[in-house]
């Protein structure tokens, strides 16, 4: 998994007439799980959707694989790189196997059947997010959680070097939540892939992340390790909110403080 | 794993196998069927005659009964059928919707207000077929404003399809209104065309929808795993390496054509692409590779059986609409009650 690095230059993003991403330099490499984090409003999801090839960038570039993002094939680029959307539309009844089996789509030419190799990624993928016992259920029957968990296990099935994810544990419970961050973890530490993750929880970020980008009205507000860029100057200037940063036995622990900010 | 993946596909193959055969059946059934009945054995045997371009082995009257007066029209039926249930199933799968059907976009109206201008105007510059070309370039024109007006940069989203479909429908409709009242005595012809019929179709009609049918379904076919993908949203399909503008524009054009071409010949008719889709979807699932087969001919048998009601078994010629809906309309409550409850359960 060499060819997954993100590399972005002098990005810069307006919706209509309003600039949302300034001038951004960033780079995120394999082997590591990369963190995301900001207020509402921040960037977060637009810097995705770029990533992505979703939007396109009013200035600067996006490589992937030291290729543009917008020379990559569509099918090319959906080997390389997954997103697990915060958009989960189910219109129609597929069952989440079907559902899954399309994380496959990339791989499987028009008009083959999955291989036993697709067959054997589905299987993986719905076991890692513990939705084997939903397989034959109707998307549309589920839970938002499940329903999460199914995009989850979509994006493993891709099986790309690289993994985008917007809010991938907003709607799970906390078993699962951890189940998830475990499991992008292990992609990025054993397998080397890239994973960028857009998070709002900030212990699950200093938990398991390596490194936090904090983007803040469209620009890097700080990047770095998590004690490197959870202080509470940082995230009372970004978040508005007091926050004691706790560290103990390696790990660092964030509370926050209910009183109202001058 | 294997018991999976081949369980549900065997058993759509079967579903559209059974669905051809009845259509096969009802073909030949419904050619015997009419004023003069004819028994199938001479059916078939005017059909070989046909097929080999001789005709001695039948009664000449039979034959061309047949193969002149009968086949075009049950034929059209069935071209017909296919064709809007194809449509249809496009168009849900396109706007993520399953109320759309091949005239929710306006493609209906537009037809409507080219084929009343026809008939309003006398207009009769390409001979009998004055009529179908107007239908057609309404239809075809109206899809044009629907998609210029929804489109921004290629992606066309359906809530903007759906909202300028009926902006420019509305517009269409009451241009036809204008149109009837314009009209005076030539208003019932309006009407009469407006709520589709089969009476004395040719052959060309039979090539020209069959045709359409076939090459638009080859075209949806190819695109149907991009479509279940899109089903997912245009966020996840881009994702998965789906062109989703350029899919979506595609698969419009090919539907919207079917539809206009439909309705050019036969008028408008709806329910067909509505509840045709629905229904199958319960029978061989939400897959459109098998979903697009099922529902053409699920179309078509709904159509033929309506048309020859109309024609050889009630006293007087229903228009055939409204026979649809009548017929449909009952055997989709009953499927949709049944699977509802049964899937509670399950």
């Amino acid at each position: 998994m060499d060819n997954s690095t993100y590399t972005i230059r002098g990005l810069s993003f307006d919706y209509e007439d309003t600039r949302v991403l300034h001038d951004l330099d960033l780079t995120f490499a394999p082997g590591k799980l990369h963190a995301i984090v900001g207020p509402n409003g921040s960037g977060k999801s637009t810097l995705l959707d770029l990533m992505s090839g979703h939007r396109m960038p009013a200035q600067g570039t996006i490589e992937l694989d030291t290729t543009p993002i917008a020379d990559h094939d569509p099918t090319e680029l959906a080997r390389l790189t997954a997103l697990v959307p915060q958009e989960f539309d189910f219109n129609f009844p597929f069952t989440v196997r079907e559902a899954v089996l399309m994380g496959r789509h990339p791989h499987i030419p028009r008009f083959s059947r999955p291989s036993s190799h697709d067959l054997a990624k589905v299987d993986m993928a719905l076991k890692k997010t513990d939705t084997a016992h939903l397989a034959d259920r109707a998307l549309a029957e589920l839970s938002g959680g499940e329903k999460q968990r199914t995009v989850f296990a979509r994006a493993l099935a891709q099986d790309t070097p690289t993994l985008l994810l917007d809010e991938p544990t907003s709607s799970m419970d906390i078993r699962h939540a951890l189940a998830a961050m475990t499991e992008l973890k292990r992609l990025a530490h054993d397998e080397n892939r890239t994973i960028i993750t857009v998070l709002h929880d900030l212990n699950l970020a200093a938990g398991f992340c390596d490194r936090i980008v904090m983007l803040n009205q469209g620009r890097i507000k700080a990047q770095g390790d998590p004690g490197e860029t959870f202080t509470t100057e940082i995230i009372r200037d970004v978040f508005g909110v007091h926050a004691n940063v706790i560290h103990s036995e390696n790990r660092l622990h964030i509370s926050y403080g209910i009183k109202e900010l001058p | 794993m294997t018991v999976f993946s081949r369980t549900p596909t065997t058993r759509s193959g079967l579903m559209i196998a059974l669905l051809a055969i009845v259509l096969s059946v009802l073909v030949i059934t419904a050619t015997g069927m009419g004023f003069i009945p004819i028994a199938p054995g001479e059916v078939l045997g005017a059909l070989w005659d046909g097929l080999r371009g001789t005709a001695d082995s039948l009664n000449p009257l039979y034959q061309s009964v047949i193969l002149e007066v009968r086949l075009p029209r049950i034929l059209t039926a069935v071209s017909v059928g296919f064709g809007l249930a194809v449509a249809g199933t496009v168009f849900q799968g396109l706007l993520l919707n399953p109320l759309a059907d091949p005239f929710t976009l306006g493609v209906s109206s537009g037809a409507a207000f080219g084929a009343a201008l026809a008939l309003l105007l006398g207009l009769t510059f390409f001979g009998s077929t004055t009529l179908c070309i107007m239908a057609f370039m309404g239809a075809a024109a109206t899809l044009f404003a629907v998609i210029a007006m929804s489109g921004r940069d290629g992606e066309l989203s359906p809530v903007n399809l759906i909202l300028s479909g009926v902006i420019v429908s509305a517009i269409l409709s009451a241009g036809l209104s204008f149109i009837k009242y314009l009209a005076d005595e030539r208003v019932s012809v309006i009407v009469f065309w407006l709520m589709g019929s089969f009476v004395s179709r040719t052959w060309n009609d039979v090539l020209l929808t069959a045709g359409t049918g076939l090459l638009g379904f080859a075209i949806c076919v190819y695109f149907a795993r991009d479509l279940n993908i899109m089903s997912l949203g245009s966020r996840s399909a881009k994702s998965l390496g789906v062109n989703t503008g350029r899919t979506r524009m595609t698969l419009l054009l090919t539907a919207s054509l079917i539809s206009a071409v439909c309705v050019s010949v036969s008028g408008i008719i709806g329910f067909v692409g509505l509840i045709i889709p629905h229904l199958m979807r319960f029978v061989v699932g939400p897959d459109n590779r098998w979903l697009l087969p099922a529902s053409g001919l699920g179309g078509a048998i709904l159509l033929l059986t309506a048309d020859t009601l109309t024609r050889a078994i009630l006293p007087h010629e229903v228009p055939i609409g409204v026979l649809t809906a009548l017929i449909g309309g009952p055997v989709f409550c009953w499927i949709f009650s049944r699977n509802r409850s049964g899937r509670r359960h399950g």
